[in-house]
């Protein structure tokens, strides 16, 4: 069989000019781009990132005055910690003898080590505003009630990992700082009713120095290298895994609630106790 | 006036978030609130004109037939997202290039920091160590704290005002929430960061740090002030004290909601009202401690031998 080489170099040549009709191109994107509703849909929908959105939302949903867009920066905040806490974790050794060496060393010899530090601590810092802020919000429109009482749950834990995640970050750097906000925080735990050895009932339930809540906490009576390590690991592992977790089911629940809350239309007092009509609520 | 130590505060790294949160907390109440107003203006319209309410699409934007109602989250929805990653970005960026993360010398538990402050975002959670046993203030009100946070939405049966601001429809949901948060959590931080010293003192914004300061004040408990002196009377006479008060606080509560909020004590279970009475009535006792500290010197109300309140 014969082939014409040069005809079919050329054919393919010239199909290079539209990338978009390769079997690469095609394999990757599912869809056109020209600019039609569907394509829009489809935008959003076929892509793992985008598709916790809805396709579409109420026009009024988009509103900055009404939401403070607070939740979504919080988690933009969590990827930025994320991204450069995995980068300083390159750099950093949780023992007594290297830990505050390698913070001197971030902040010295590694090249753009103190601009990754300072970035790390400040989005961690506006990541506990951007929470409150949040729930403040959210507090505010009504946004936790039926039927997001169980979200508003999920988020309340949120809240708390978010600040246990800037607490055992604090110690890391094995400074007076870092060192006495931990120990003047875990010397609470000794005062646990029941479970540490100051609180109330605590001896009684042979509570001593070496064996309650805060010893666990620490890894020994004081604050000191198991401290150290315990902090490294629950900062870097044990709560990133657990509150992002709990982040899937906060966000899969908002759409699986409706969507955000609104702006929704007001209701009146004389409706509070009927079934609700009219106009449908946003995301309804 | 001191103002090189006002700015030594102020500008103390980790100080600067909360510098930071007071305006924007201001910011966003005013946001908060137009809206809300905006939206109460428009119910009481609607609540006067039966025949608006019906045709009234209800929200204080406007809305004309023939408009979409939903819009395309590609792009509109999208563009501000990329926008406010950017814009964070900058701003962290900015933040991180100007101001350095504080680092202090190394960890040495011979030599005590003197004022040893927790993490800003904690300090009311420190504020409270003066008031309350640590078991108290360290322990059970975290506890509380979260556990009423997350009963809220249970509570709370009041069916109106879900998915917009407004003022007039909560007013005690709103008012309590802001009681909680804005006086009681933030300006405990804010009595923390910027008038707490060394020693713990209280110093206004502006005094000289004096380390060397001594204050001399007798706290006293407040079976002392009755001259009550035996162990069991003290801890009979704590526990009649702050029983009486749950009971008492819990009769006004019980008379101010079938007052005022007949209709959310109709629909609220017996469970519901009890745990609101509770978690209200323990928040309130917090200031109510500090008054009796700040004004009174009183230390503790109940004193037993395993616990002090």
């Amino acid at each position: 069989m014969k082939v014409d080489i040069p005809a079919k170099a050329k054919e393919q040549i010239e199909g290079l000019k539209d990338p978009t009709k390769t079997q690469v191109y095609t394999s990757i994107f599912r869809h056109k781009h020209d600019d039609t509703p569907r394509n829009r849909a489809l935008g959003v929908l076929s892509n793992v990132f985008l598709h916790l959105h809805p396709a579409k939302i109420n026009r009024d949903a988009v509103r900055y005055s009404y939401t403070w867009g607070m939740g979504g920066i919080t988690f933009f905040l969590f990827i930025i910690l994320t991204y450069t806490g995995v980068l300083l974790m390159f750099y950093y050794h949780p023992s007594k003898v290297q830990a505050f060496r390698d913070v001197l060393y971030l902040e010295h010899d590694v090249p753009f080590g103190k601009i990754l530090r300072n970035m790390h601590r400040w989005a961690a810092h506006l990541m506990v505003i951007g929470v409150w802020l949040h729930m403040f919000r959210v507090f505010l429109t009504g946004s936790y009630k039926k039927p997001r009482e169980f979200n508003w749950n999920i988020g309340v834990l949120l809240l708390v990992f978010t600040l246990l995640l800037s607490f055992t970050g604090y110690l890391l750097p094995d400074d007076q700082l870092g060192f006495w906000a931990v120990t003047v925080g875990t010397n609470m735990a000794r005062a646990t009713p029941l479970l540490g050895h100051e609180g109330p009932f605590g001896s009684m339930l042979g509570m001593t120095p070496y064996n309650d809540v805060r010893f666990g906490l620490l890894g020994g009576s004081i604050v000191d290298a198991n401290a150290l390590l315990r902090s490294y690991i629950w900062h870097c592992i044990g709560i990133p895994i657990v509150a992002s977790i709990l982040m899937i089911v906060h966000f899969w629940r908002v759409r699986k609630d409706g969507g955000i809350s609104g702006p929704a239309p007001v209701m009146l007092a004389a409706e509070a106790d009927k079934p609700r009509r009219g106009p449908k609520a946003a995301g309804e | 006036m001191d103002w090189r130590q006002l700015w030594e505060i102020c500008s103390a790294p980790d100080n600067v978030p909360i510098v930071g949160l007071i305006p924007l907390l201001a910011f966003y109440i005013y946001l908060a609130w137009k809206q809300a107003h905006a939206n109460d203006v428009l119910i009481e319209q609607l609540e006067g004109d039966a025949a608006l309410a019906k045709t009234h699409h209800r929200k204080t934007w406007p809305f004309k037939a023939g408009w979409q109602k939903e819009v395309h989250v590609w792009p509109f929805l999208l563009r501000i997202e990329f926008l406010a990653a950017i814009i964070v970005t900058i701003i962290l960026m900015v933040w991180s290039i100007t101001l350095n993360a504080p680092l202090e010398e190394p960890a040495n538990p011979n030599l005590t920091m003197n004022p040893a402050k927790a993490p800003w975002y904690f300090l009311g959670l420190q504020e409270m160590l003066v008031y309350f046993d640590p078991w108290i203030a360290g322990v059970v009100m975290p506890t509380m704290i979260i556990i009423g946070l997350m009963v809220i939405p249970y509570v709370d049966t009041n069916p109106l005002g879900s998915g917009y601001y407004t003022w007039k429809q909560r007013k005690f949901s709103i008012g309590t929430f802001l009681f909680g948060f804005i006086i009681l959590w933030i300006a405990m931080i804010i009595i923390g960061t910027f008038i707490r010293g060394p020693g713990w003192q209280w110093f206004w914004p502006g005094q000289t740090w004096d380390h060397n300061r001594l204050i001399y004040e007798v706290n006293r408990d407040l079976p002392d002030i009755f001259g009550i002196t035996s162990n069991i009377a003290k801890a009979v006479f704590g526990a009649i004290v702050v029983g009486g008060y749950y009971l008492l606080g819990g009769f006004v509560v019980y008379s101010l909601f079938r007052r005022y909020m007949g209709k959310d004590f109709k629909r609220m279970s017996l469970l519901q009202f009890g745990i609101t009475q509770f978690l209200l009535l323990t928040m309130v006792a917090l200031p109510l401690k500090m008054g009796l500290r700040l004004l009174w010197h009183i230390k503790y109300v109940w004193i037993t031998p395993w616990f002090n309140i």
